[in-house]
């Protein structure tokens, strides 16, 4: 049973050079109770889905194609007004920078009260909820805190705030788009902890975008690899991380620091740069910097699945 | 917050204080001495140093300063020459008029410009956003004199909807209130175009931040995020802007007073200017100079007060 269903999400960007296809055929599963994680550089869609997901993207751009069924509908076809009523409640997400995700002139209390304004309770339980949530993400004196605005608190201590906020309506899907990236390392093991704790508390999905891979490897029962709005491959944690099919995926892994087994000056990186998606590209999206790039990969697209393992690349058919 | 305010009363003083210096300079620099254009030209010269003595024009320039700088901080300001009144008294009379005046121009300003900044950053690139732009610049450019005398050929003269001139029946509220209208206008129209602007420019900025964005995913109303969480924070420096924007306005007003014919400190002024009444003029000027640092202290305290982010730094 899944949560969230994406098929063929096509999404586009009208710009001063033309359309650009910032998203191509993007299919993405997300299990019931599972954590799906996405990862891939900079520029390869990531943003764009979550936006695509909440129906927050910029004004240029537009859902081309495809569908995103979630409970029983299909996002791309709500208005407006329908899917307010989905954000926050049935879907909440936590952004990447917590400086500034929350309104500096504004209490905890009041935002948190504002982020209830569906709900019929009245001030004072909605208050004791709010007091709760924030025990819960282990903030000291709650009580206190909720009195308090956003620059009184810490970066760790405004994600842990963050994080509160996005589970208070108990969701069935919480997008975490790179929830530590902002923050020091050492409360990155911190903050993933808390997020898996209270996803399993809560029983939601939860769509984790990172481009930290170990994180990902560590946190996530899914892995959506995503290069230049396509995805190449999809599949287990273990089919990714431990029989990569892609050479994008192979690569992106050789890249990890983490995974150099030799002191080195010198961290590998993957050369070529990203094709122009203003220009229509046939063929296999990685071909331009893919070193087993053959005749066919210039033309033809490919789409394999075995067992859950989905790939794009001709390879695996020889 | 207390040592703040304490802080920027402190300064407020200190600037009222070269406020003063300023003008005893100014007074003391104009050609001719005070006491013969008191007298006339068929004063003796014994009348002439007699009341020289008596203003205290005959110590040492410094000793002046002192007495002026001193009686002034205590609220005298000298007599002025024509009645022998005390010119702070003659001031105080007249100020109610003028800060009623420029209040109706704040309550325009504000009640125009901000509505329509925000409707425009909401709506913007559409047609209404750029006539309101265009309104904007044109009200801005055009002097208040202008405006004055249009709005006065307009509403009072060709359409008669508003009453022309005076600031009507003593004692009768709604009367003066309805006299009220047309020079406020006046005053305030091109603080409309402002204050429109900068709200506009403001929410613009605001609602590109990320904190906007994650009200939009917490799935708050529109209307919510636009008056709750955007102009909350886009109206702080709006709130300073008016400050500034009253110290304008106070200038605006001797027009408006004297187009008008309402009473007032900027007729006041112009009267006392065409009848050489110096001690008025300075001590008006005086008054109005504090009223302007005042009112910017309270703009500033007000901004201290809505940004919690000031408010916990002091």
């Amino acid at each position: 049973m899944n949560v969230l269903e994406i098929q063929n999400l096509n999404v586009a960007f009208a710009t001063g050079g033309g359309f650009l296809r910032a998203l191509k055929n993007v299919s993405i599963d997300i299990p019931e109770y599972c954590i799906v994680g996405v990862v891939g550089e900079s520029g390869c869609g990531k943003s764009t889905l979550i936006n695509s997901i909440l129906r927050l993207l910029p004004e240029n751009g537009s859902i081309d194609t495809g569908s995103i069924q979630f409970e029983g509908r299909d996002l791309a076809q709500l208005n407006l007004s329908q899917m307010q009523g989905i954000r926050g409640s049935r879907i909440s997400t936590v952004f990447q920078d917590p400086m500034d995700a929350l309104n500096p002139v504004l209490s905890i209390a009041e935002q948190m009260l504002h982020i209830q304004y569906r709900s019929d309770l009245s001030r004072k339980k909605k208050n004791a909820r709010s007091i709760e949530m924030l025990r819960r993400v282990r903030i000291p004196d709650p009580e206190s805190a909720l009195k308090r605005y956003p620059h009184e608190f810490s970066g760790g201590m405004k994600q842990r705030i963050a994080i509160a906020m996005a589970m208070m309506m108990e969701p069935a899907l919480l997008i975490a788009d790179e929830p530590t990236t902002a923050l020091d390392a050492t409360l990155e093991v911190a903050i993933i902890n808390l997020l898996k704790e209270l996803q399993s508390q809560i029983k939601c999905s939860m769509l984790f975008i990172s481009h930290h891979l170990g994180l990902v490897a560590e946190l996530c029962d899914e892995v959506v690899v995503m290069y230049a709005g396509e995805v190449l491959e999809r599949g287990s944690a273990r089919q990714i991380f431990h029989d990569p099919w892609h050479p994008y995926t192979q690569r992106l892994l050789d890249c990890d620091p983490a995974s150099q087994t030799l002191r080195t000056r010198h961290l590998p990186t993957i050369p070529g740069e990203i094709p122009d998606l203003r220009r229509d590209q046939e063929g296999c999206i990685f071909r331009s910097r893919c070193q087993f790039c053959e005749e066919v990969c210039k033309t033809v697209p490919a789409e394999v699945e075995t067992e859950g393992h989905h790939v794009r690349c001709h390879r695996l058919f020889q | 917050m207390l040592i703040y305010s304490l802080k920027r009363l402190a300064l407020a003083v200190l600037i009222v204080s070269v406020a003063m210096f300023l003008l005893f300079t100014m007074i003391y620099l104009i050609p001719g001495d005070p006491a013969s254009v008191a007298l006339g030209p068929r004063a003796t010269e014994a009348m002439r140093e007699a009341l020289l003595v008596k203003m205290g024009l005959d110590q040492p320039v410094w000793i002046q300063f002192w007495n002026f700088f001193v009686n002034a901080w205590q609220g005298d300001l000298g007599t002025e020459i024509l009645s022998n009144r005390p010119v702070f008294h003659v001031v105080m009379e007249q100020l109610p008029w003028t800060l009623a005046l420029i209040t109706g121009g704040m309550v325009w300003s504000i009640a125009l410009g901000i509505p329509l900044g925000c409707w425009t950053a909401v709506k913007r690139g559409g047609l209404a956003d750029r006539l309101i732009g265009v309104f904007s610049v044109a009200v801005i450019a055009v002097p208040s004199f202008v405006i004055a005398i249009y709005a006065l050929l307009i509403f009072a003269v060709s359409l008669r909807w508003l009453p022309a001139i005076g600031a009507g029946d003593p004692g009768n509220l709604g009367d003066q209130l309805l006299h009220l209208i047309l020079p406020s206008l006046a005053v305030g129209l091109g603080w409309v175009g402002y204050i429109a602007r900068m709200v506009r420019a403001s929410m613009l900025e605001v609602l590109e931040a990320p904190h906007i964005r994650t009200a939009r995913a917490f799935g708050l109303p529109d209307r919510q995020i636009t008056y709750r969480y955007a102009l909350s924070i886009a109206i702080l420096p709006t709130v300073t802007l008016l400050g500034v924007g009253i110290g304008q306005m106070l200038s605006s007003a001797v027009f408006a007073e004297i187009v008008f014919a309402r009473p007032g400190v900027g007729k006041l002024v112009y009267d006392a200017i065409l009848t050489r009444n110096f001690p008025l003029v300075s001590g008006a000027v005086l008054v109005t100079t504090a009223l302007f640092i005042a009112i910017n202290l309270v703009a500033d305290l007000i901004v201290g007060y809505l940004d919690p982010r000031v408010r916990s730094r002091l």
